[in-house]
């Protein structure tokens, strides 16, 4: 660009400008039309497109005659679905979830790095890694299904306890299931970005204080603490942003008939009315007040990051 | 390597003598509790079903048995699912990946006019999106209902991938590029034949994440596939350990209700080590991406 005869030889008119960007295109076509279109047209289809369903919710869709077609219903589907008792409960149930598994769930990854960090030898900690990592390749399903076979009423839990509960469908147990679960399949992964964050705290750094005779404890404070505070406060803050995305697969994998009282989610719900119910309009609402929180969420910690961060967003 | 350690050790003061042990013990604990289970599920799946709904595991090995095995194996939908798993992973795996990584080229240079305006409508689609039920319905409008296109094309661009690849070219430095812009060489032959090459071990992360994704997830599969010819794994595994109705094959012969109950439930343990085993195996190769990946994400943020 910098040494383009065209571009030094061109004024400063609008119709120059014009030129200009023409000869960067005709230069670089192959940046837009090979490298750019592919991700552009998915983005384009299956990303905005169904944005514009969204006006699906505003209506009582009927497939056949289209969104257009179907008779203009309003907010009736957001005033039903929030003066309703059983929606209330959906929206705590994923509210309890996501904020109880955030505050067991979020420091269990750290904790295990900090263990980490203190196993001296090198090929014992590649070893201990290679267990703790383990569970995250297990899928939801083979997850879900060793959680029903080791909480049945003739499994291990009850084996070890000398009882016979039926787990499963105690809607008082489901939380605990659901976020004990989680943590036995994710922390282990998720301390991953915590132990590199360690190891990178200066080794020459650490070596001084414990020269110095510092102990573990000092050495925490001095040294390991501020090499992962960063990454502990911008992970946070990412979990709160999420906090209303609570995963459909897992709450759909581990709930009974019985335990619905605490295992129905609004994604779970969302996809029961829409596609099991053939309730398009309304699913959709429930699915879009769900987008709509999430999203206010997401800029509200994007502010606070800036006004804490020197103006710095994620 | 043990008598060093040991000194190490004996040299701490005894405040953090205790802390070590303390640690050591929760961390042990830690492991306890992910193996103990793998290790009960490994030890159900060869042992009898009466014997074991009524004692427990046992040792007494005139009680273990492979049928279970025997079943599982013979049985044809778990082949077809895993087929269809393999199938639908190792696609999505390239297209996405071939997606993705061309798009984070253009991202990656300053020069790059629209830059701005491409990363806006990408960024947006992270946190907001049309949702369940419109997304349903346009893959229905386009007919791809029921077909592999389905799985395969509505999530093959990554937006976070691609950042994640963008940040990892931008690593790569640029007297690279210069030289091979004085040698006259296009986009395609600088990126295809000095960038890539660079890059393998974020491409191999990247596409871990999507093989694996892929091969876990049974969502799409579940509400944009009908046919039992075209269910990917997850959904064969979902109908035999979460919704208990194995396949009529794989417990017909047996006479009673109770019978074919209580073969069902023993089906479940060998059913989690088979499905489990092929990711169990690649994974310790995995390994090593594990970092570079993580960090990779890490500098974004």
């Amino acid at each position: 660009m910098k040494n383009n005869p065209d571009s030094v030889a061109a004024g400063s008119s609008g119709n120059s400008k014009m030129h200009n960007a023409l000869v960067y295109f005709r230069q670089h076509w192959q940046l837009y039309v090979i490298f750019m279109l592919p991700a552009f047209l998915l983005t384009i289809i299956f990303r905005y497109i169904p944005m514009g369903g969204i006006a699906i919710a505003f209506t009582e869709y009927n497939p056949i005659r289209g969104i257009l077609g179907s008779e203009w219903v309003g907010f009736e589907h957001f005033q039903r679905f929030l003066s309703s008792p059983d929606f209330l409960r959906y929206l705590v149930n994923t509210l309890k979830l996501s904020v109880f598994g955030l505050l067991w769930g979020f420091p269990a990854p750290i904790l295990l790095a900090f263990l980490l960090n203190r196993i001296m030898s090198a090929k014992t900690k590649q070893k201990i890694q290679l267990v703790l990592y383990m569970p995250n390749f297990i899928s939801v399903i083979v997850l879900c299904g060793i959680v029903r076979i080791l909480l049945a009423p003739t499994g291990m839990l009850n084996m070890l306890l000398g009882t016979s509960y039926n787990f499963m469908t105690m809607p008082s147990a489901f939380r605990t299931i659901y976020i004990a679960s989680g943590i036995w399949q994710g922390a282990g992964w998720a301390s991953i970005i915590y132990t590199a964050a360690l190891s990178n705290a200066s080794k020459e750094l650490k070596e001084a204080a414990v020269i110095d005779g510092a102990n573990i404890i000092q050495q925490i404070q001095a040294v390991e603490w501020p090499a992962i505070k960063d990454t502990v406060l911008i992970q946070f803050i990412m979990s709160v942003g999420n906090i209303m995305s609570v995963g459909f697969e897992k709450a759909y994998a581990l709930q009974t008939d019985l335990n619905l009282n605490a295992s129905e989610i609004i994604s779970t719900y969302v996809y029961k009315k829409g596609l099991l119910d053939g309730d398009y309009g309304f699913s959709t609402a429930v699915g879009l007040f769900n987008t709509v929180i999430n999203v206010i969420l997401l800029v509200t910690m994007n502010t606070l990051v800036k006004k804490m961060n020197d103006g710095k967003g994620i | 390597m043990k008598p060093k350690k040991k000194s190490e050790f004996s040299k701490l003061p005894s405040g953090d003598k205790t802390l070590l042990i303390i640690a050591y013990v929760i961390l042990a604990l830690f492991l306890i509790a992910i193996i103990l289970p793998v290790i009960y599920i490994i030890l159900a799946s060869f042992i009898d079903p009466i014997t074991l709904q009524n004692n427990g595991l046992t040792f007494d090995f005139s009680k273990w048995t492979l049928t279970a095995y025997e079943r599982v194996l013979s049985n044809g939908q778990i082949w077809v699912g895993f087929k269809n798993a393999l199938i639908y992973s190792v696609l999505f795996t390239i297209i996405s990946v071939v997606v993705t990584l061309l798009a984070a080229y253009p991202m990656s240079r300053a020069d790059f006019k629209g830059r701005g305006f491409f990363n806006t409508i990408f960024v947006i689609t992270m946190f907001f999106g049309g949702g369940l039920i419109p997304t349903y319905l346009l893959i229905s409008n386009l007919g791809m209902l029921d077909t592999i296109w389905a799985i395969l094309i509505p999530g093959a661009f990554s937006v976070w991938n691609m950042i994640i690849a963008r940040t990892y070219y931008m690593g790569i430095p640029r007297d690279l590029q210069e030289a091979a812009e004085i040698d006259g060489a296009t986009e395609m032959i600088y990126f295809f034949r000095i960038l890539l090459p660079v890059c393998t071990p974020i491409i191999a992360t990247i596409s871990m994440w999507q093989f694996v994704g892929m091969w876990n997830s049974y969502f799409d599969a579940m509400i944009y596939l009908n046919s039992a010819s075209k269910q990917p794994l997850q959904l064969v595994l979902r109908a035999i350990l979460i919704q208990s109705q194995p396949d009529p094959g794989m417990v017909s012969d047996m006479q009673s209700t109770a019978a074919r109950a209580q073969l069902a439930e023993l089906l479940k343990y060998a059913t989690i080590i088979i499905s489990s085993l092929p990711l169990m195996i690649m994974y310790p190769f995995f390994q090593k991406y594990f970092d570079s990946g993580i960090m990779a994400g890490a500098v974004k943020g």
